[in-house]
């Protein structure tokens, strides 16, 4: 894309993606650190969380706020308005990321003094390890602005579901069994979950990118206004 | 299928009359080229905006509409416009009649050195009428219809001269629209006005599509998108892109529509 006539536009419009950036990259670590200090009952590690999370809502204010004021002063049009349009809704979803790493933080608090059931991780650290590779991509996606890697995590949010299912149905078996645990095979069901609506989350991301790229709204395909 | 080609705009306007039909137009002046093969269809009783950069070609389209460039010296046009079917370059056309169906507004407000009311009844008295009384009445029309009527129905014998500029404008677009004609053409109307009077401009453009086919050229990209349904955009004497204004503005398929409504180098 080329540059516009007034260079503080570009500044602008330059400044709010970097800022975008920033806080997609703040949100990517809240989710590493929030799952690792319930995987390993770290719970200095889960404060850092919380506290952070106070940080996350900053950014998303003062990223709303600045993009309020390019609409105002600017009056956006075509690529610029889909663009400015795209930060603010990923604007949201971060935040919303960003709670639920906050949501698994506290969930690691809760089950601190349990002990660890290494054996009933295996599913939640695939399922993990997938969410955060969507979460890089769809920020890479938004970063360079391509539609592929954004096809590509709208297609992964399948697998995430997937596994999703797949853990509530091995907890609740495992319920049935092991009635002691019951606490701790909530906590994990509650930690999919979470991890299932982040890559809801990274999900819309990706859509946004491709609303940029082609003008495409591809959100609820069935109900697309006709 | 090109930006040029009628057929690629036939989906945005099936359902629409269409009132001006340009047909392979070129026009040239001094040797250079200021029109190059340009089809557009311009539907009835829409707003369709012109933009573009200084010396695109769309006033020169515009003046082609009711053939103000037959007064330059030396211009040359080659293909066709048709007005309701009838090609308005036929010789046998008879160019002051096209002209009071094509009414035309410039930048600048032009009042003549007239009362407000003489103003108006101008075009019909060119035309003939007499009767104090159907002037009268025209002229409280056209002045209601150009949402002027209030401010100046105290004043209709004062000189049009003592109006401020967007009265003065307004009361030109009651001039052209006395006559009745069925295309109002306005080349950057509100240019010269202040905000408030631009949107009274703006707004006066909503309420006469209902009864006309506005054509407007504008540099100011704002008031083409909220004041028109379809826009096209003219670079170098060529119709790049037309299309609806929504899809132009949030979607423009070339790039150099994009570069331009966006503020960039092309």
């Amino acid at each position: 894309m080329s540059r516009h006539i007034s260079e503080q536009y570009d500044l602008e419009l330059g400044g709010i993606r970097d800022q975008l950036m920033e806080m997609g990259g703040l949100v990517e670590q809240q989710v590493k650190d929030a799952c690792l200090a319930y995987f390993t009952h770290d719970l200095s590690l889960a404060e850092d969380v919380r506290v952070n999370e106070k940080r996350l809502n900053r950014m998303e204010l003062r990223l709303d706020d600045q993009c309020v004021g390019i609409i105002a002063r600017r009056q956006p049009a075509a690529g610029d308005l889909r663009n400015i349009v795209g930060v603010m809704k990923a604007i949201t979803d971060l935040e919303r990321i960003g709670d639920e790493a906050n949501r698994i933080a506290k969930m690691s608090i809760q089950i601190a003094s349990m002990e660890i059931p290494t054996h009933q991780y295996g599913d939640l650290r695939s399922m993990h390890d997938k969410v955060n590779i969507m979460l890089t991509e769809t920020l890479d996606a938004f970063a360079r602005v391509n539609e592929d890697v954004a096809q590509q995590v709208i297609r992964s949010d399948d697998d995430v579901d997937e596994i999703y299912d797949a853990i509530v149905a091995q907890c609740t078996r495992q319920m049935q069994k092991d009635t002691a645990n019951i606490p701790h095979l909530l906590s994990t069901i509650w930690v999919a979950r979470s991890l299932e609506r982040i890559g809801d989350h990274a999900k819309n991301m990706a859509e946004y990118v491709i609303f940029q790229v082609l003008g495409k709204d591809v959100r609820h395909p069935t109900s697309a206004k006709t | 299928m090109t930006a040029n080609d009628p057929a690629a705009h036939s989906d945005t306007q099936s359902d629409t009359n269409i009132s001006l039909s340009v047909k392979n137009l070129s026009m040239q002046y001094d040797n250079s080229l200021a029109l190059k093969n340009i089809n557009v269809d311009i539907p009835a009783q829409k707003v369709t905006a012109f933009i573009g950069p200084s010396g695109c070609g769309k006033s020169t389209l515009l003046r082609c509409f009711n053939r103000m460039n037959d007064l330059i010296t030396g211009a040359m046009i080659e293909g066709s416009i048709e007005l309701e079917g009838e090609n308005i370059y036929d010789p046998r056309v008879d160019v002051a009649e096209l002209r009071r169906r094509v009414g035309m507004v410039f930048q600048r407000p032009n009042p003549f050195p007239k009362s407000v009311y003489e103003n108006v009844a101008y075009g019909l008295k060119i035309q003939g009428e007499k009767s104090t009384a159907v002037l009268d009445q025209s002229v409280e029309w056209a002045l209601r219809s150009a949402a002027l009527w209030e401010e100046v129905r105290d004043r209709l014998h004062e000189s049009a001269l003592s109006l401020s500029g967007g009265q003065q404008q307004r009361l030109v677009i009651a001039r052209a629209i006395a006559v009745k004609p069925s295309v109002l053409l306005l080349d950057e109307p509100a240019s010269a006005l202040d905000p408030i009077s631009t949107l009274k401009i703006e707004e006066l453009i909503h309420q006469l599509k209902d009864d006309y086919t506005i054509v407007i050229v504008t540099h100011n990209m704002q008031q083409a998108a909220r004041v028109s349904d379809f826009t096209a955009f003219l670079n170098l004497g060529e119709l790049v892109e037309y299309g609806d204004t929504d899809t132009i503005f949030r979607f423009p398929k070339e790039k150099s529509t994009e570069d331009y409504i966006t503020g960039r180098y092309g």
